[in-house]
């Protein structure tokens, strides 16, 4: 096996990762404040990824520019979905709501597929063939450019909850909602914000998605599976391991398309997720179980 | 009630030789993911184990039948029943991973779809199994190939898949796994102390939901005449099959019928009146807004709402 | 030879010592009142005897065979039922397919089981309601199911945890009379109780645990008058 091959493919995943660290860190978010499991997540970011696309088409936007307006468009999505339905079903047994969130996501990703069609599409970026090479590797410029931005949504959602008090306040209502309601805190804007914030995260991972790699709304599932698979990996409601999950699993991902053969990349992601699911259920980062 | 679901039967063994047959084939759908969703009814609905993976099962059964007829001329009624077994397999290999591993609620959801899309994949890079592209199944009419050149013999087969498996069913509520699996379902603790043997329960459920929807796979791709992996054992399938239950009611005896008497048509009508060309979406969205109003308004499904409102009538009646 | 003989049992969960080497015994045909404050180690001993938990050491015999590794469905074919602390009723049935679901333990066919749930259901006084759902029961019916289900498993010994509580003193003094009747047709009991009077007038023998430690164990008469145990819990109500 060639060192270099594995290298690139190694750095390849990790500029990767930034991307699914961002999805990552969304659903976790929404997870740990609500405990509702998002099966729609993988959908919105398909329409991240349409509106980034749809922005670069009419308007000329550059993705990496527009991916602010995309996470904005999602984050009002998340309200909306959250007040109107998912609000409804916080005390209903969890299969419900896990039922709720596959209607939604049957409605994003057959309405992408009713209003755009089944074609894949790609955001195309004035320089979105440039490389810069690094000894024996090259490095992909948009990839970069995707990861630094990714890390840059991470800080900025770090800070806003740790040094916000908005932020402060979901944190409390993860941990305790009644609690958090005594106090008087208005949990019902804290959940609408909470997933809000991370259909806005996914949104964000979508747009800058879309430029590089073909995206169909047939992608939304997968990437829902994918999502799951690196929280379940970190350790579901753990911020930290949803985002170190996002990187460890792209480089894994990248390595098995080498090592093993392309078309079988997914299936390192479901051995992995049944091995974590019989073995470690509670993740790399611990965290609550479930 | 009764007299209604026997007026029913009788009208529907009538009823190919009064209708075309455009909408026998809208019938036979009905009558098959109305199989398929009792099937699954077993583990989801009386038991309690929601999967999402239900399509592995109609795969493996689909493809072992078709490769056995292939490759050894097999006649598929055999070929069913190996295949029915095969998906047997798998269910207890799902169960025995999820029940012992203690996976419950959304983790066992996970591991359902995990098995599935590992059997997806591993099928498509198999050439032997036709690889991505799948198999296609030349159409000779040959009754004991399981084909038939009149739709109406297909109509009687699916109808007959679908009263037994609700036969069967029908009498697993009035049995002692019937009665387990509903306290399990109910609170599994509760169960055990009670002397029930939660973990072989849970796995009898899986293996039998496992084989009957196995068998279905050999209808499946025997009426389709094609088999690809990623609507044999996809997400997509999977869905279908367990709307029927959940949108007329899980865990209820005739749910999965008044499910799939709902749905088929709802399909049907918005492929005619909504289609663009090509995979049309638009049935799936109302697919997906129907399973919200459900869940929303009518959670435990429409037939125990409906039966409620018959128990009313007749109380009133009375 | 001992129906249940508990020796020096300990269990721990984390920091937290919940039993510190108990011992006890249930002889056949015996009721035995397990009190003590919250926190003693009551429901956890309960968890350990039924299979749910297992011991960190010590060990638990029924019939002179150890427990050890049984899971509950396998302890209940052995003989022993318990009842829970928060009762778990199986909501969306009603009250004879909930006891039906125990009577299952030991009969040999459905018809069996029905016919048996039938006789229990009356026997606990429920058999007017007996078709109703058991979440549109009041809390003194779902304790009487509660006891109705475990008592369908034919058990030799019933675990009763906490069976009185919530309940007024005419519903409280029909649960007593229904364990004398139990107890009557040959089974042992073993009850967690907080409501004194009951668990003084019904009990052969009385079990005291504090802090995860039997302080005094005798009969109801000698147990009221001990020093350690009014110290430890007794207090205000009680009136001997």
């Amino acid at each position: 096996m060639n060192p270099t091959l594995l290298a690139q493919a190694a750095l390849n995943g990790l500029l990767f990762g930034g991307i699914y660290s961002l999805m990552a860190v969304g659903l976790s978010l929404i997870f740990g404040v609500m405990r509702v499991i998002n099966i729609a997540h993988g959908d919105m970011m398909v329409w991240g990824s349409y509106l980034a696309f749809l922005l670069a088409a009419r308007f000329g936007l550059d993705p990496f520019v527009s991916f602010v307006l995309c996470a904005g468009a999602l984050f009002a999505l998340g309200v909306l979905v959250q007040r109107g339905l998912v609000g409804r079903v916080l005390d209903a047994p969890h299969e419900m709501q896990i039922l709720l969130m596959l209607g939604v996501a049957l409605v994003l990703e057959n309405l992408a597929l009713v209003v755009f069609g089944p074609e894949t599409r790609r955001t195309e970026t004035a320089y979105g063939l440039a490389t810069v090479w690094l000894g024996p590797v090259f490095v992909d410029l948009p990839r970069l450019v995707t990861f630094v931005l990714a890390l840059g949504l991470a800080l900025a959602l770090y800070l806003f909850l740790f040094r916000s008090e908005l932020g402060m306040l979901m944190r409390a209502a993860a941990d305790n909602a009644y609690g958090a309601l005594v106090v008087g805190a208005d949990v019902g804007r804290v959940y609408a914000v909470a997933f809000g914030t991370g259909a806005a995260c996914v949104g964000a991972a979508g747009a800058l998605l879309s430029a590089l790699l073909p995206f169909s709304p047939a992608s939304g599932f997968p990437q829902t599976v994918t999502s799951f698979n690196i929280v379940i990996i970190g350790g579901m409601g753990s911020l930290l391991g949803a985002f170190l999950g996002g990187i460890l699993v792209a480089v894994a991902e990248n390595l098995g398309a080498v090592l093993i053969a392309p078309s079988l990349k997914e299936l390192v992601s479901f051995v992995l997720l049944v091995l974590i699911l019989l073995f470690r259920p509670q993740g790399l980062f611990g965290g609550r179980a479930g | 009630m009764k007299w209604a679901v026997a007026l029913a039967v009788v009208v529907l063994l009538v009823l190919p030789q009064l209708v075309g047959s455009y909408l026998l084939t809208v019938f036979i759908f009905i009558f098959f993911y109305a199989y398929l969703g009792q099937a699954w009814n077993l583990l989801g609905g009386y038991g309690g184990q929601i999967s999402l993976g239900h399509a592995a099962f109609v795969g493996i059964g689909a493809y072992t039948s078709t490769y056995l007829a292939m490759t050894y001329q097999l006649s598929p009624w055999i070929g069913m029943f190996v295949g029915g077994v095969a998906a047997a397999l798998l269910g207890a290999v799902v169960g025995y991973l999820g029940f012992r591993f203690g996976l419950r609620g959304f983790y066992f959801i996970l591991l359902t779809v995990a098995v599935a899309e590992i059997c997806r994949l591993l099928v498509a890079h198999t050439e032997a199994l036709g690889g991505a592209l799948g198999i296609f199944i030349t159409f000779t009419g040959d009754p004991w190939q399981f084909q038939f050149s009149d739709n109406r013999a297909y109509y009687y087969v699916a109808l007959g898949l679908m009263l037994g498996a609700t036969g069967l069913v029908a009498a697993i509520e009035t049995s002692r796994l019937g009665a387990y699996l509903a306290a399990i379902r109910e609170d599994e603790d509760a169960a055990e102390a009670l002397g029930v043997n939660a973990f072989r329960t849970k796995l009898a459920a899986i293996v039998l939901s496992a084989f009957l929807t196995g068998l279905g796979g050999t209808f499946y791709a025997n009426y389709l005449f094609s088999l690809q992996p990623n609507t044999a054992f996809g997400i997509p399938l999977s869905v279908e099959i367990i709307l029927r239950p959940i949108v007329g009611g899980g865990g209820t005896l005739l749910g999965p019928v008044l499910g799939s008497f709902i749905l088929s048509p709802l399909a049907e009508l918005s492929r005619i009146y909504l289609a663009r060309g090509g995979w049309s979406g638009t049935h799936l969205v109302a697919y997906g807004l129907l399973l919200i109003a459900v869940v929303l308004f009518l959670p435990r499904g429409a037939y125990p709402h409906l039966a409620a409102a018959l128990a009313r009538r007749r109380r009133r009646t009375s | 030879m001992a129906l249940l003989e508990v020796e020096g049992v300990e269990k721990r969960f984390g920091g937290l010592q919940a039993l510190a080497g108990v011992s006890l015994g249930v002889e056949p045909g015996e009721i035995v009142g397990l009190i003590g404050p919250n926190g003693a180690g009551k429901t956890t001993l309960f968890h350990l005897v039924s299979g749910f938990l297992s011991p960190d050491a010590g060990v638990v015999r029924l019939d002179g065979a150890p427990t050890s590794g049984l899971r509950p469905h396998q302890v209940c074919a052995r003989g022993l039922a318990r009842t829970f602390q928060i009762v778990k009723p199986f909501h969306g049935l009603s009250v004879l397919e909930n006891v039906r679901v125990g009577a299952l333990a030991r009969a040999r066919t459905f018809a069996e089981a029905t016919a048996r749930a039938r006789e229990v259901v009356a026997f606990v006084g429920l058999e007017a309601r007996a078709a109703v759902p058991a979440r549109a029961l009041t809390l003194a019916e779902r304790k009487r199911l509660e006891l109705a289900r475990a008592l369908a498993t034919a058990p030799r010994l019933l675990l009763l945890d906490e069976v009185m509580a919530g309940l007024t003193t005419p519903e409280t003094a029909q649960v007593v009379e229904l364990c004398r009747r139990i107890n009557a047709g040959g089974v042992a009991i073993l009850l967690i109780e907080h409501v004194m009077r009951a668990v003084m007038t019904l009990s052969h023998r009385v079990v005291v645990l504090n802090e995860g430690q039997v302080i005094a164990t005798g009969p109801p008469a000698a147990i009221a008058g001990d020093r350690r145990v009014i110290e430890a819990y007794l207090g205000e109500a009680y009136d001997p």
